[in-house]
């Protein structure tokens, strides 16, 4: 056996036979034909048809939206303007890959040059190039892989669009050579619950069918496993198992001292999984989904509708909502067009919308009017409402009187950066509440770009210097009697979870699929304990020190 | 039989694009005969081929102007000019 290692995401385990997303093809050599014209036509001619019938037959079997999408892609296989330019480059004497690979990237630059709309088709278009000269090469066409049994899948990193072709129900766990812990495969883990390590630098090396044991909670991916092994994985995925069946009791420690565990939502429509998992509010609404699809911002009406939806579904209970956190890895052209050299430092978050302060006025209209509807009907929440990417105490002060100029009763800052961080008690002499988002408060600590994945491994919420910064907020909270959450996907890291606790931390919000690791990690632990746990980690020199010292702490 | 042409603004209120151009370019195919798509005064393009379709780059509200030669032209054409003033993303 050997294990590689990298970054666990949540506490399970699981194993299986590999099965790898292929990398894309290099363009193929341009060298002459070797078997001229006429057998290069043949070849051609079979691979386009034929992959234009594996098309059809996906499509088929996708049905609906994708199905059109996957109809599209054949006649594009087939399309006899690109057959015409292939039979003339065949006639030049170049090879049937060669023809092809310039057919289809010339029509890409025609694309890509009308753009918009246009330009995303140009995805479409390389898949289906790659496919056509995978067949030619008698090489696995790339994208997702589907062995026809459950697997482990082995890729670099998932893009949003191979994890819309993915059939999570196949898929035993992720491993990725790349990509940190809030990389699109680890947040889509999270989301689905599967057991996931990234940024295994070795996994590179893993063959096809090999089987491996991939341990979340270790950080590790064993191959050439024993039999032992394989069993006392296998007992401990059981075990787990049985334990997300176990009663959903209110978040608290092991000395009874309350640690509300809240949800994580971007849309109404999470709402009922959440609370079948046992959320017992909301700690972090994002308002972008109303926001991303659109060209104009929403009408107050459309917002009123949704967040009334939300607030309904947690009647009686906490509901945290975040105005829109527009820029940086979700631009929004009605906000900010502008093009910005260091995005993650330009005008976003509550800085665009002071800027286009008539989008922030709306939506805390809609939402003061979507707490008194519902109110009046009996189904209404604790609305906390909150801005994000809080840098200066004077921000704090704009925002909590703006919102309470509409009516919200309790308005607080997301604090995201150092700045507030540092400067957490004179924030609370405005704000009612304050929610650590640990994503950005890492990538602002450590001066590393979270979507950049040349420094994803700075991206590591254990950083000491990180969770100095959350003590100062958790002390400033202590002394002022304010409430301190935490959003970031660091709360949905159980033992992170009790030194989130131990620095000051009041409640915890995750994505709902999370809560169940969190909430028995906090019942072994009391508040004494978290806050030993905590200074272990404090004390380390960086990330995986303090996450090892943690865990010594923890097991003492 | 002469070659025949007509021109069609696009109904369609995002253009001549994916499902769109898909459901064109293959209407154009089944018609069996020799069918091109111009937009304004631009060089015509094979009108059953969606490549060459959807890289017109035709909007809503855009004018086309569609050639047909052979048996049918005409019926070819009727039908194709409907679907392109009929609006397929409204539903």
């Amino acid at each position: 056996m050997a294990q590689l290692r990298g970054v666990g995401i949540g506490l399970g385990v699981a194993q299986g036979p590999v099965a790898r997303m292929a990398a894309p093809l290099p363009a193929p050599d341009d060298t002459p034909s070797a078997i001229g014209v006429d057998e290069e036509r043949v070849r051609v001619q079979e691979a386009l048809a034929a992959v234009a019938r594996e098309l059809e037959k996906r499509g088929e079997q996708a049905g609906g939206a994708a199905q059109e999408v996957l109809e599209a892609q054949a006649m594009m296989a087939e399309d006899p303007t690109l057959t015409d330019e292939v039979d003339s480059s065949l006639a030049q004497g170049k090879t049937a890959e060669r023809a092809v690979h310039e057919a289809f990237a010339s029509f890409r630059a025609q694309l890509e040059a009308v753009g918009g709309y246009l330009g995303e088709r140009a995805a479409d278009l390389d898949d289906v190039a790659q496919r056509v000269i995978a067949r030619l090469q008698g090489v696995a066409a790339p994208g997702v892989p589907e062995p026809g049994h459950p697997f482990v899948l082995v890729a670099k990193d998932l893009a949003p669009a191979d994890t819309a072709l993915l059939d999570l129900d196949q898929v035993l766990a992720l491993v990725t050579t790349e990509g940190g812990p809030t990389s699109h495969t680890a947040i889509l883990a999270r989301e689905k619950g599967i057991v996931a390590v990234v940024g295994v630098a070795g996994a590179a090396d893993l063959a096809d069918d090999e089987t491996v044991i991939v341990d979340a909670a270790a950080g590790t991916v064993t191959t050439e496993p024993s039999q032992e092994e394989l069993t006392r994985a296998e007992n401990r995925a059981n075990a787990r198992a049985a334990a997300a069946g176990a009663p959903l009791t209110d978040g608290a420690l092991a000395d009874g001292t309350p640690v509300p565990l809240l949800a994580n939502l971007g849309n109404p429509a999470g709402a009922a999984e959440a609370v079948a998992l046992g959320a017992e509010g909301v700690g972090l609404f994002r308002t972008e989904f109303l926001f991303l699809s659109a060209s104009s911002a929403p009408t107050v009406e459309q917002q009123r509708v949704s967040y009334s939806e939300l607030l309904a579904a947690f009647a009686g209970k906490k509901v945290v909502v975040r105005v829109l956190d527009a820029g940086a890895d979700k631009p929004l052209p009605f906000l900010n067009d502008a093009h910005e050299e260091n995005p993650a430092l330009g005008l976003r978050g509550l800085r665009a919308l002071r800027a286009s302060e008539d989008i922030l006025r709306e939506q805390l209209t809609a939402l003061a009017e979507a707490d008194q509807l519902t109110k009046k009907v009996g189904s209404g929440a604790d609305l906390w409402v909150m801005a994000p990417m809080v840098s200066t105490v004077d921000e704090a002060d704009y925002f909590t009187a703006l919102a309470r100029e509409y009516g919200i009763r309790t308005a607080g800052v997301m604090i995201e950066v150092p700045s507030s961080a540092l400067l957490a008690e004179h924030i609370f002499a405005h704000a009612d509440f304050a929610s650590i988002g640990t994503n950005d408060l890492t990538q602002y600590t450590l001066a590393a770009d979270r979507l950049l994945g040349s420094v994803a491994g700075y991206q590591d919420p254990w950083h000491p210097a990180v969770l100095r910064l959350i003590r100062e907020v958790g002390a400033a909270g202590a002394r002022t009697g304010k409430p301190v959450g935490i959003c970031g996907e660091a709360a949905a890291d159980p033992l992170l979870a009790v030194v989130l606790v131990g620095l000051g931390a009041t409640s915890l919000s995750m994505a709902p699929t999370a809560l169940a690791d969190v909430r028995a990690t906090l019942l072994t632990h009391s508040l004494d304990d978290a806050k030993r746990v905590a200074e272990a980690a404090l004390a380390a020199t960086d990330a995986a020190t303090a996450r090892e010292a943690a865990q010594t702490a923890s097991a003492s | 039989m002469s070659e025949i042409t007509r021109t069609v603004r696009i109904g369609s209120s995002h253009g001549l694009h994916a499902r769109p151009a898909k459901l064109f370019a293959q209407a154009a195919k089944d018609a069996g005969i020799p069918i091109t798509i111009a937009k304004d005064a631009g060089a015509p393009v094979n009108a059953a081929s969606i490549l060459g379709v959807i890289s017109l780059g035709v909007e809503h509200g855009d004018y086309v102007t569609l050639t047909a030669d052979g048996d049918g032209a005409e019926a070819a054409l009727d039908t194709l000019a409907e679907l392109l003033t009929t609006d397929h993303d409204a539903a």
